[in-house]
């Protein structure tokens, strides 16, 4: 059943790239959403029987390479992590799938859309249930691969081929380091398998190797070569510059890729690796600091982001942060229930977006939105639902995921604990400050549309609000049903030995500091609503007054501009100087020029024998004669 | 001192050299180089005839009738060939032939 | 014996010397009289060597048929002297070089090895060898054990007279000749015609 799980979206996309021409679109949308579902039932079908028992299970496929001592298969592994990302992964893609069908159907080429949605499901679901290192890899250089295809997917803007470019540059600067911290895990442990590296963490934890005269530890460098390239694929701080251009591609392939699967392929790869990186000290101080900082960074962009889609980029980027030091202090199950309900919400999020685009006609400015509510009540309540889970407000499916990553940085005895918790409690108010300006912007107060737009703007068709009803579901109730599994007193037995996990006692936060948590939150939204809502005006005066800040949030902190100067023009520069000179003047003109100009130059000198001139004839058959006859004498 | 084979045989050799020569250092005329061809043939055929002479073969002189024959024939041949060449071109100047010019 | 060195040397020499003046003389007519020399010189050798038959027919073909065959082409064709005479330097020393090569490399081969133990004197000093003359002993083996290349030799003859005759003859122009054939098939409609003329008026 895994096997099905996981190849039928490579068949849907294979049907897509060869025979999706040759009939009518209907059916590549059909066949890939069918096939698509298919998994989504399955998925939940082996969930459900993880949630009675857990047990690991490795289905062996084919052999890929055996080199000496380095063996690598093909081989599928299910275990309670795996369950859990192919409910979240096969979910919002079924969603995200159907809601395409709607979104994408005045697109003329849907079924090249549709064939690489498949593609990236196939490639995630493969790296999620990799039982080695290269399978993983595979799957994750795979998904890069599937978004820059759809980043770029309107590949005639000029705009999102750059932004595809860079999305796909800055993962593999991030790739670089997970290749080295795997070759580095090969060389310590003799092997890239799951089994053989978790059996035998334990055994180098105190080993140290000397590098440039320091004694280093090895696990903590390998652990932090491959965080790199988890910061990469994760957009976390230094790499996350991708993520925001990243919203060049039509609003369905943000919901799947850069919300709920691609961009949480880092955490789940930490939580896989989490035996190794129990033993990793420095590095998970590292994490916890990379993850808090990013989760305020991206939080202050998105205060001032006038784009819909940015803003609800940066909320992901922030909210990654979280999932990512909560991995760093330990508590590894409140980060993949983190990542599963933000899956739920996040998507929920996007493509509600992504109905109000479109009912506007592709307009993505706030500034020219407003009051939409009366128009599009399905979507807005939907977006509110969204937003509410977002902030964690009580018994929705956020609440209990933040609530325990904040439950755990409170009483983590990391050394960075505690600046984790201060910058989460910020980051909540943020959140919910942003969250709520794009509601009151987008949803509620006058319209700044023209009005022929404003009263042209519709709710969406059917196969678009279904998608949102499951997700809205999800948001909703996740959280309640699950937690019990996930850090409640079940997590024992439903984990089963998949992650580690940390065996303190069960501590309750003390009041006070779930009030502060709970009033920051409230102060958010209040807030928001008094900017927003009340006194329009007064974002105005605000940002003109507090100028040289809001320029900076506008401007995202100027790390895009930093990085072209210091970066991007001095390598131009100097790939530039090597084409012009070291290749074309160099190489090629004593190359393949040179070569040629070579044969000319000799064929030309040839052609003079051939004068036409008898006696010269005679004189070149006297010296043959002359050397032949030398030949003999000597010989 | 007596007259040996390898007198014979050099000096068959110089014949040669200067035919050989005779082809190629003229820039007069062509018929030079029928005439140096004639040489040639005959500084053969001395050395036929020496080597019947001393190994008291006779097919060496037989062999120098027919090179006699051939040579005569060819002769007759290239003159033939040289009176149309010269209708056609007007001049035997060697350096105005060069019509096999690639 | 002495008498046998100095007429080799003799022969060998005035044949050398013409065969450089064949090559390097202005006249083309001068060239040919040194070719003839030099001709009759060597069958001076071959009768020294008692090739008489072959001295003889030496004479008789080269010197009687081909060099005066080239005296006729040299006065047939118009040569202009003076123009002739440049670009001769031009290649010599390359030339002189490869000549000078030339007769080393056949001098090291021809001086060093020894063909054959005898001698030129010891050989005509054994007259019971020949005890026939040169042309029976040529005849006796030219009609019997050689008969098929001699019949060869005539038909490569029989080629070389066709051969010249088809290059130089000239189809047209010069002759007019009679068809005989058309002559005698002619009618009248061929060669008269009438014409209405007015009196008093010309065609």
């Amino acid at each position: 059943m895994i096997i099905l799980i996981v190849f039928l979206p490579l068949i849907g996309f294979l049907y897509c790239a060869f025979l999706g021409a040759s009939f009518h679109e209907r059916f590549a949308q059909l066949i890939t959403t069918i096939f698509l579902g298919l998994s989504t039932l399955f998925s939940w079908f082996i969930f459900f029987q993880f949630l009675g028992k857990s047990d690991t299970q490795i289905f062996y496929l084919l052999n890929w390479i055996t080199s000496g001592s380095f063996t690598v298969d093909w081989a599928l592994r299910v275990d309670t992590l795996t369950a859990t990302m192919l409910i979240v992964v096969t979910t919002v893609s079924a969603c995200v799938h159907l809601y395409s069908i709607g979104y994408m159907s005045e697109d003329k080429s849907i079924n090249r859309f549709m064939g690489y949605l498949s593609l990236f499901t196939f490639f995630m679901l493969m790296l999620v249930t990799s039982n080695n290192l290269l399978q993983m890899f595979f799957g994750w250089e795979g998904v890069g691969l599937a978004s820059y295809l759809l980043i770029g997917f309107w590949h005639h803007k000029d705009s999102a081929n750059k932004a595809a470019m860079k999305a796909f540059i800055v993962n593999r600067i991030g790739d670089f380091g997970f290749a080295l911290g795997i070759v580095g895990v090969f060389l310590i442990f003799g092997s890239i398998n799951f089994d053989i590296i978790f059996n035998n963490a334990v055994k180098f934890h105190g080993h140290i190797f000397f590098f440039l005269g320091f004694n280093v530890s090895t696990i903590d460098t390998l652990c932090f070569l491959l965080f790199i390239g988890a910061m990469g694929k994760s957009a976390q701080l230094g790499l996350h510059t991708w993520l925001p251009d990243a919203m060049e591609g039509p609003t369905p392939v943000s919901a799947l890729i850069h919300a709920a699967t691609m961009v949480t392929a880092g955490v789940f790869m930490v939580a896989r690796m989490s035996p190794l990186f129990e033993f990793a000290e420095f590095t998970n101080i590292f994490v916890v600091f990379i993850g808090s900082t990013t989760a305020i960074f991206a939080a202050t962009i998105a205060l001032t982001q006038n784009d819909i889609k940015r803003v609800i980029a940066y909320s992901t980027c922030s909210q990654l942060g979280y999932m990512f030091f909560a991995a760093g202090l330990g508590a590894y199950n409140s980060s993949i229930f983190h990542l599963t309900t933000h899956g739920f919400f996040k998507a929920l999020l996007f493509l509600s977006a992504g109905s109000v685009i479109q009912s506007m006609h592709h307009e993505q400015d706030m500034r020219k939105m407003g009051g939409l509510f009366s128009k599009m009540p399905f979507t807005g309540t939907m977006m509110w639902i969204g937003s509410l889970a977002i902030i964690g407000f009580p018994y929705f499916s956020g609440y209990y995921s933040k609530e325990s990553i904040l439950e755990n940085a409170y009483f983590s005895s990391s050394v960075l604990a505690q600046y984790a918790y201060i910058v989460g409690v910020l980051t909540a108010l943020l959140t919910a400050f942003y969250s709520w300006r794009l509601l009151f912007m987008t949803f509620h107060g006058e319209s700044r549309a023209a009005e022929n737009v404003y009263n042209n703007a519709y709710e969406s068709p059917i196969v678009m609000t279904v998608p949102l009803a499951i997700l809205a579901i999800g948001s909703i109730f996740s959280g309640m049903l699950l937690s019990n599994f996930f850090i409640g007193e079940k997590q024992d037995i439903f984990w089963n030995y998949a992650i580690v996990l940390a065996h303190g006692e069960t501590h309750h936060m003390p009041f006070v500091q779930t009030l502060i948590i709970k009033s920051s939150v409230g102060v958010g939204v209040l807030i928001a609503a008094l900017i927003y809502f009340y006194k329009t005006n007064l974002s105005k005066a605000l940002s003109d007054n507090l100028y040289p800040i809001y320029s900076i949030s506008l401007n995202k902190w100027y790390v895009d501009e930093l990085y072209n100067n210091v970066f991007v023009k001095p390598f131009f520069y100097l790939s530039s100087f090597f084409w012009k000179k070291g290749d074309i003047n160099l190489i090629d003109s004593y190359g393949p020029n040179g070569v040629s100009r070579l044969i000319n130059l000799f064929s030309r000198g040839l052609s003079i024998f051939q004068s036409g001139y008898l006696y010269h004839y005679a004189f070149v058959m006297l010296g043959g004669l002359v050397i032949i006859l030398t030949w003999f004498i000597y010989y | 001192m007596s007259i040996t084979l390898n007198h014979f045989l050099f000096l068959g050799a110089i014949l040669f050299t200067i035919g050989v020569l005779g082809i190629f250092l003229n820039k007069k005329n062509v018929i030079i180089i029928l005439m140096s061809i004639e040489l040639i043939l005959l500084s053969v055929n001395i050395n036929f005839i020496a080597f019947s002479t001393f190994l008291g073969d006779l097919s060496g002189q037989i062999f120098a009738m027919f090179t006699l024959t051939v040579a005569a024939a060819e002769a007759a041949i290239g003159l033939a060939i040289l009176v149309v060449f010269f209708r056609n071109l007007g001049s035997i100047e060697v350096q105005e032939i060069s019509k096999l010019k690639g | 014996m002495i008498i046998y060195t100095l007429s080799f040397y003799l022969f060998s020499g005035v044949a050398v010397l013409s065969a450089l003046m064949v090559i390097s003389s202005k006249n083309p007519v001068h060239s040919v009289l040194f070719l003839i020399l030099s001709f009759v010189n060597a069958a001076g050798l071959f009768v020294l060597l008692g090739a008489e038959f072959l001295a003889m027919i030496l004479v008789v073909v080269y010197v009687g048929a081909v060099a005066v065959l080239f005296l006729f082409v040299v006065m047939m064709l118009d040569i202009n002297f003076v123009k002739l005479r440049e670009g001769f330097l031009q290649y010599l020393p390359f030339g002189a070089i490869l000549g000078i090569v030339l007769i080393i490399e056949l001098g090291i081969l021809f001086l060093t090895k020894n063909f054959s133990e005898m001698s030129l004197v010891e050989y005509s000093l054994i007259p019971q060898i020949t005890s026939t003359e040169n042309t029976k002993l040529l005849g006796s083996v030219l009609y019997t054990k050689y008969f098929y290349l001699f019949q060869l030799s005539g038909l490569i003859l029989l080629v070389a007279m066709i051969g010249s005759i088809t290059l130089t003859l000239r189809k047209k122009g010069k002759s007019k000749k009679q068809i005989i054939s058309n002559q005698n098939n002619i009618d009248s409609s061929q060669s008269v015609i009438k014409k209405k003329i007015k009196i008093g008026e010309g065609i």
